[in-house]
């Protein structure tokens, strides 16, 4: 029972789709309350927007409402739910946002809830930047000379008096949205139009530039007795002047005395208490370098990124204990989950060193600044821990998956020194390589610092990877050596490539001399007392901890590694899942994984948790530990995939289908061979290794084709290619990365996508639901509209598509999970793409469907049929709902981005509209991705020639609504000729009133810009669809995503959504 | 150079030579604090005592003088897992390695601390021996290592002469029995006067100055060893001066009101330990250091009842003594390493002497 027992029934809000600055860590955060509420014996109803979400289980809550997050939206649940409290503190900024509104309306008290876990008050006072600043004057805590601005000329008059450089933030968005660091006049202007835009209240702040003082994290919790103590803190080897989401951190601070370390915990717990914070709250500080001298830059009184990364970083639970703080426990009342003696009143002690490094999206959008300022731009971050700095940084950039493994991984040899100078002034994701290689020039530490104004401290630490490659590089390998190089986590390739080896020769070297991982424990205490539930990490020259249990059978299950655009938070579901799956067969479960942000590193997820990067030597340290009896690589997503190979050459027998059939899957001619006995069509195709060879298939096939490398995620590298000057860019970029595999040619066809998931074990499959694509073939299935049942295709393509899925799932053997995409012309259906492995559409269809598919998959790998557990074969019945999941982008946060959809996926995240017919469960799904319309009834339509004819609905439709139409020169000449009103305006590069004037005056709801095929990418389109992005305009670029909007946009007098509780969704 | 770190169990850690290289034998305690490792090294309870610190990395920001809690280090031996090669801090002036050479004190890096404190937490705190002799010979060792107890240590680290520190407000005496400079500080910051007297000074001598106030300060060993102290501070009890005692200061003014103090098995040094107050409920991080607790079952509380307690462990962490204006507390609110957060009890000491006044 809670200790404060009038709280019987709370409502959980969730943080809705990923974006850049609100991802995994909410679900991990929100995942670990609501359990907690539930231990409490309290109900909880939960509302969040996405599906990929493990937090919207039914395992996890009591009632669950995968619904828009809107104020009216949590108003009609409060109504029907009658919850007594809302938690607002888990649901990130998008949460806390919701709370505040709901608040201001009086709809709270009306309705007699309250804010459990912090007060409006509280928000207010850290949120609203004068309150803020008012709060920190009154208790004598320093803050940057500011001002809140709510225009221009003010925000200028303002910059004048305290002086070039200074920092926008404005109030009330995440991750920094729309800030910056504005040098003069002009950039002011720009930055701050934006941010008073962005911002909910229309408020910037404007002040002092404190960038290059050091920036350090306080992770601090109070109850509501008023007890304080810090969780953890955590140092940015960036400087200030790069947003914490996209530095390299370090936990605990390397380079602060006691009496600074002191200072700023005083300061941190001062301020959560002046705030009356009850729960966790993340304090960010400035501090000088060469004073104590420090300013509070943010308060952030909610769970955050940066509390999962304390929590992971220590072992204390921190939601966990926000959760029990918010039903009134007191810090001395709650256990210490991980010793299982020591209370949650006490400060961890860390025995390790913990290094963060963010994982960029620059490999998506090429085009895009690789700059890093305050605007964040990572979509996640890999941890890693180690008894020393050195190893800690070389385990987290070799779990990035980036193609890094070491200090050499980005080449900057072929500048000169100048160059080199100059590009150290550049900050970048590539900076600490830039600073690695000044290092091998001979530039001074003094000189690297005055440039970058990183620490010498950190400084010093790449000197000695440095150093160590030298020395590998040059002298013998003797063992003393060898010992050295792994202590500070030499990878072995590395090794091998720097002392001209073999990584096998590496290995036994080792091995002989007995150089191997060993694990210790995260214990929160430091090894003062012994720890019940820890997790562990690898470090070279130390006593192993790690006990090697043989009670139980057990099972290896790979996590997916950092969040990615293609690769997200649906893959941490599956592997949690699929852990929970396992454990309930009796097994003994063993979790790797690197991402601090996610459900399936928390310390009670799997029965033992190592938190390593996902290589194969690392793993093998792993297995050689454990010994387990299987790894099941299919829920991991493209990362555990990649590790099969190695898996078995380690000896470890892959659960469920096996390496040969994967790679069947993904080897063309052994995939056509299969399809040609399955007598299954495929858009013909071939693989070729050399553009010239890519050319002569195009022109066979007759172009537009589809080029791609195999074995990829996402699509990533995948182009439409409507001519020879196609694909010799495609082929140039495609092996610019090291490719090792053939690239595909296939012929494009125009067709309906059609997606389905099913569980197959080995005989008979069950597919849970077909889904259709809104958008067309030829963008990536991730950024398409997807709708669950699908709705037009007939019933003759969809017997032959559960025959196909069958054939497939048979001559694959798979076991398991199998993923299939097709594309259906009419009543002909063709095979474009086949995975059997999970995809991104399994939470989804499982929370849709209410079929559980990942345990099915799970027990079916373990044995069991499908029939024997009592599931129907074939396609299952459909449900009662029409479900559409909807793609949600960052355009906004990545600067240069090309926002156009194609093959490559872009979208960083998801959310859902389920209703009992199609056009409110379309209404729900925009409105769940933010697109709020109408506004001012005012769009802009300028499409490519191939579209005119299609437009003209679409715009006539608009039109009926009562918008105002703006068209280019010949988009509107067609628009106008089918009868269709368009104003013609001017073209970016024509004279003013033009395009950009139009979306820069604020006025424009909507932008439909289908940009022309192939790489002739117009300047103009692209800086228009820029334009409307960093203004906050919608922008389309797809035709069938336009139409769905305009069908949903007629419906919009749906004024009460019916709002559906998923955990009611009935189970076969 | 190579150095051996020996301990009683027989257990041999082989790691690098780090400050002075000679051989010692010491009492091995572990310090689970992060920041802080000259505030630890310059700490006096720390005499007759080897300390390892649990974080692994160790003079990142090098030596800054003025951090130092009393004229020089006093440990026997360091012990740490690695030694920052470059410091950086704006005030570094010097190194660790330099400073231990310069204080001829000798230590050893390299090794596995956590398998070192997990030793020490289960078997409890033992004796060890530093050593950099190659050849040395266990069977010689152990016994030598049985037979070392930290004896009388606080006559080592007390002052020798009295002095005072001019303050405009209250008088108060501060019995050094290893004092931390902190405390003299926090004290001389609120306006006191301060007079710092050796830790043999007869009672008498106190007394006659007719101070405002009696500090007993923290330091050093086995409480039980200070039986003179004892006699001494029974005679302070029994005036009506306030008394406000940290540490050792409160073991001793336990011993000499009829209660006991026992060896824990591995202490508490750190700063991360949660005490609560128990008139408020209020729960505090404190920084510690003690290996020696008060033994609560046979306290009387007719003399004395528990003000705080350890959340942790439900250890006695301060007493607040019936009828009398003294109250005492097992940790250092002084801090210097550690969080300031129970840096109100100077406060309190403050007030209780404004109201005897």
């Amino acid at each position: 029972m809670p200790k404060n027992p009038s709280i019987k029934k709370v409502l959980v809000i969730g943080s809705g789709p990923i974006v850049i600055g609100q991802a995994a860590e909410f679900d991990y955060a929100g995942t670990q309350a609501c359990r907690s509420l539930k231990e409490e014996g309290v109900e909880v109803v939960l509302l969040n927007s996405n599906p990929a979400t493990i937090m919207t289980d039914k395992d996890i809550a009591d009632k669950v409402y995968i619904e828009p997050l809107t104020v009216e939206v949590v108003e009609q649940l409060i109504l029907k739910e009658r919850p007594d409290s809302v938690l607002p503190t888990l649901g990130g900024q998008a949460g806390l946002n919701l709370a505040m509104e709901l608040e201001d309306r009086g709809f709270l008290k009306e309705n007699g809830v309250r804010l459990i876990g912090t007060t409006s008050e509280t928000i207010k006072k850290a949120e609203d930047r004068l309150e803020f600043k008012s709060t920190m004057e009154k208790i004598g805590e320093p803050v940057a000379p500011s001002l809140v601005v709510e225009n221009v000329e003010d925000g200028a008059a303002f910059a004048n008096k305290i002086g070039y450089p200074v920092v926008l933030r404005p109030a009330y968005t995440l991750g920094g949205s729309g800030g910056g660091i504005a040098h003069n006049h002009q950039e002011l202007e720009e930055i701050l139009e934006n941010g008073l835009r962005l911002s909910r209240v229309g408020q910037v702040l404007v002040e002092r530039c404190i960038a290059g003082w050091k920036e350090i994290e306080y992770e601090v919790m109070r109850d509501g007795n008023g007890n304080v103590i810090t969780v953890c803190n955590m140092e940015n080897i960036d400087p200030v002047g790069v947003h914490t989401g996209d530095s390299i951190v370090v936990a605990p601070s390397q380079t602060l005395g006691d009496k600074e370390y002191q200072m700023l915990r005083t300061s941190a717990l001062n301020i959560i208490s002046e705030l009356k914070i009850t729960g966790g709250c993340n304090v960010q500080f400035a501090l000088h370098p060469t004073s104590f001298e420090y300013c509070v830059i943010e308060v952030n009184p909610r769970v955050s990124r940066s509390s999962a990364l304390a929590s992971k970083a220590t072992g204390y639970p921190i939601a966990k204990v926000a959760a029990k703080i918010a039903l009134g426990y007191t810090l001395d009342e709650i256990k210490n989950a991980i010793t299982g003696k020591t209370y949650a009143s006490f400060e961890p002690m860390l025995d390790y060193c913990v290094v963060k490094i963010p994982r960029l999206p620059f490999d998506k959008f090429i085009s895009a600044k690789r700059t890093l300022t305050t605007q964040m731009k990572a979509t996640g971050e890999v941890m890693s821990i180690c008894d020393n700095f050195e190893g800690a940084l070389m385990k987290a950039i070799r779990s990035l998956e980036q193609h890094v493994d070491c200090l050499l991984s980005y080449d900057f040899s072929h500048l000169d020194e100048d160059e080199l100078r100059k590009q150290l002034n550049v900050v970048d994701d590539r900076r600490i390589w830039v600073i690695a290689e000044a290092l091998r020039r001979g530039f001074s530490y003094e000189e690297i610092h005055a440039i970058t104004q990183i620490d010498v401290w950190f400084i010093d630490k790449l000197a000695i990877l440095v150093e160590m490659e030298q020395a590998l590089k040059t002298q013998e390998l003797t063992v003393e050596l060898l010992k050295e190089a792994k202590r500070i986590e030499f990878p072995d390739n590395v090794i091998a490539r720097l002392t001209g080896k073999t990584e096998e020769e590496i290995k036994s070297m080792r091995c002989e001399n007995g150089i191997v991982a060993a694990y210790k424990m995260v214990d929160t205490c430091a090894a003062e007392f012994a720890a019940e539930t820890p997790y562990y990490y690898s470090v070279f020259g130390s006593e192993n901890e790690a006990v090697e249990t043989h009670d139980r059978k057990k099972v290896l299950v790979l996590g997916s590694g950092p969040i990615r655009i293609g690769q997200g938070i649906e893959f941490d579901f599956c592997s949690v899942h699929c852990t929970w799956a396992f454990s309930k067969e009796g097994y003994e479960t063993i979790i790797i994984n690197n991402n601090p942000e996610t459900v399936s590193t928390d310390f009670d997820i799997a029965d033992k948790l190592y938190f390593e990067p996902l290589t194969p030597e690392d793993v093998e340290s792993v297995v050689n530990i454990e010994k387990p009896d299987g790894a099941v690589v299919q829920f991991g997503g493209q990362t555990a995939i990649k590790l099969t190979e190695a898996l078995m050459k380690m000896g470890v027998p892959i659960l469920g289908t096996s390496a040969e059939n994967v790679d069947a899957a993904e080897d063309r001619e052994l995939f056509d061979e299969i399809l040609a006995k399955c007598q299954i069509p495929r858009p013909a195709g071939h693989t070729v290794f050399t553009a010239e060879e890519a050319k002569k298939a195009a022109n066979e096939l007759g172009y537009p084709v589809l080029v791609r490398p195999s074995y990829v995620l996402g699509g990533q590298g995948m182009q439409i290619a409507i001519s020879d000057e196609d694909i010799d860019e495609f082929i140039g970029i495609i092996n610019r990365i090291a490719q090792e595999h053939p690239i595909l040619v296939d012929k494009y066809l125009v067709g309906k996508e059609i997606e389905v998931d099913a569980v197959c074990d080995g005989t008979d499959i069950l597919i849970p639901g077909i889904m259709e694509h809104i958008e067309r073939a030829g963008i990536h299935s991730g950024d398409s509209i997807s709708i669950y049942p699908a709705q037009s295709i007939s019933q003759k393509a969809k017997d032959t598509i559960v025959d196909y899925t069958k054939k497939l799932a048979q001559s694959l053997h798979v076991i398991g999970l199998i993923n299939i995409q097709f594309i259906v012309c009419g009543d002909d259906v063709y095979v474009i793409e086949v995975n059997p492995r999970s995809s991104r559409t399994v939470p989804y269809i499982s929370k849709v469907t209410g079929i559980p598919i990942v345990p099915l998959a799970t027990k079916v790998i373990l044995g069991h049929t499908l029939k024997e557990m009592g599931y129907p074969t074939g396609l299952a019945p459909q449900a009662d709902y029409i479900a559409i999941k909807m793609p949600v982008f960052s355009f906004e946060k990545i600067r240069g981005a090309d926002i156009s959809l194609g093959p490559e996926m872009k979208s960083t995240g998801e959310c859902l509209g389920i209703a009992k017919t199609f056009n409110e469960a379309l209404y729900k799904a925009f409105l769940g991705a933010g697109i709020q319309l109408p506004k001012h009834k005012n769009m802009i339509i300028t499409v490519r020639d191939e579209d005119k004819e299609e437009i003209v609905d679409v715009a006539r439709r608009f039109e009926a609504l009562g918008y105002r139409i703006f068209a280019t020169r010949s988009t509107a000449k067609a628009l106008q000729a089918a009868g269709v009103h368009a104003v013609r305006t001017n073209k970016v590069e024509q004279p003013s009133p033009n395009l950009l004037d139009l979306i820069l005056g604020h006025e424009i709801d909507l932008v439909i810009d289908t940009p022309s095929q192939g790489i002739e990418h117009s300047r103009d389109g692209f800086l228009i669809r820029r334009t409307a992005i960093e203004t906050g305009v919608n922008v389309l670029t797809a035709m069938d995503t336009a139409r769905a909007l305009v069908t949903s946009l007629e419906n919009t007098d749906i004024k009460k959504l019916t709002l559906i509780d998923i955990a009611t969704v009935k189970n076969l | 150079m190579k150095a051996f770190l020996i301990l009683e169990d027989g257990t041999v850690f082989t790691g690098t030579s780090i400050g002075k290289a000679k051989e010692i034998i010491s009492e091995i305690v572990f310090n689970t604090s992060m920041t802080g490792y000259l505030e630890v090294l310059t700490d006096p309870s720390y005499a007759g005592q080897a300390v390892v610190m649990t974080y692994p990395l160790i003079g990142n920001y090098g030596i800054c003088h003025e951090d130092m809690e009393s004229g020089r280090p006093w440990p026997d031996g360091f012990i740490v897992r690695e030694l920052s090669r470059v410091p950086s801090n704006f005030r570094s002036e010097d190194t660790i390695q330099h400073f231990l050479l310069e204080h001829d004190i000798p230590g050893i890096c390299g090794i596995d601390t956590r398998a070192l404190t997990k030793i020490l937490r289960e078997k409890g705190t033992m004796n060890g021996c530093i050593t950099t002799d190659e050849n040395y010979n266990i069977e010689e060792i152990l016994p030598k290592l049985k037979a070392y107890t930290t004896g009388k240590v606080v006559e080592k680290v007390t002052c020798k002469e009295p002095y005072v520190l001019p303050g405009e407000g209250p008088k108060v005496a501060l019995l050094d029995l290893g004092a931390k400079r902190n405390i003299v500080r926090s004290l001389n910051r609120r306006g006191c006067q301060v007079t710092v007297y050796p830790a043999d000074t007869p009672a008498e001598k106190i007394i006659a100055a007719a101070p405002d106030g009696i500090m007993l300060s923290n330091g050093p060993g086995d409480p039980k060893e200070c039986e003179s102290i004892i006699r001494e501070i029974k005679k302070l009890y029994d005036t009506n001066i306030p008394i406000f005692a940290i540490c050792l200061g409160h073991q001793l003014m336990a011993l000499a009101t009829g209660a006991d103090t026992h060896k824990m098995k591995y202490g508490h040094r750190g700063g991360n330990h949660p005490v609560k107050d128990l008139a408020t409920g209020r729960v505090y991080i404190s920084s510690q250091n003690h290996g020696y607790v008060v033994d609560t079952e046979k306290l009387d509380p007719k003399v004395a009842v528990p003000a705080f307690v350890n959340v942790n462990d439900g250890t006695n962490e301060g007493l607040s003594y019936t009828g009398k204006n003294i109250f005492t507390v097992q940790f250092h609110p002084e801090a210097c390493p550690g969080p300031q957060d129970s840096g109100y009890l100077f406060d309190r000491f403050m007030h209780m002497m404004e109201v005897n006044h």
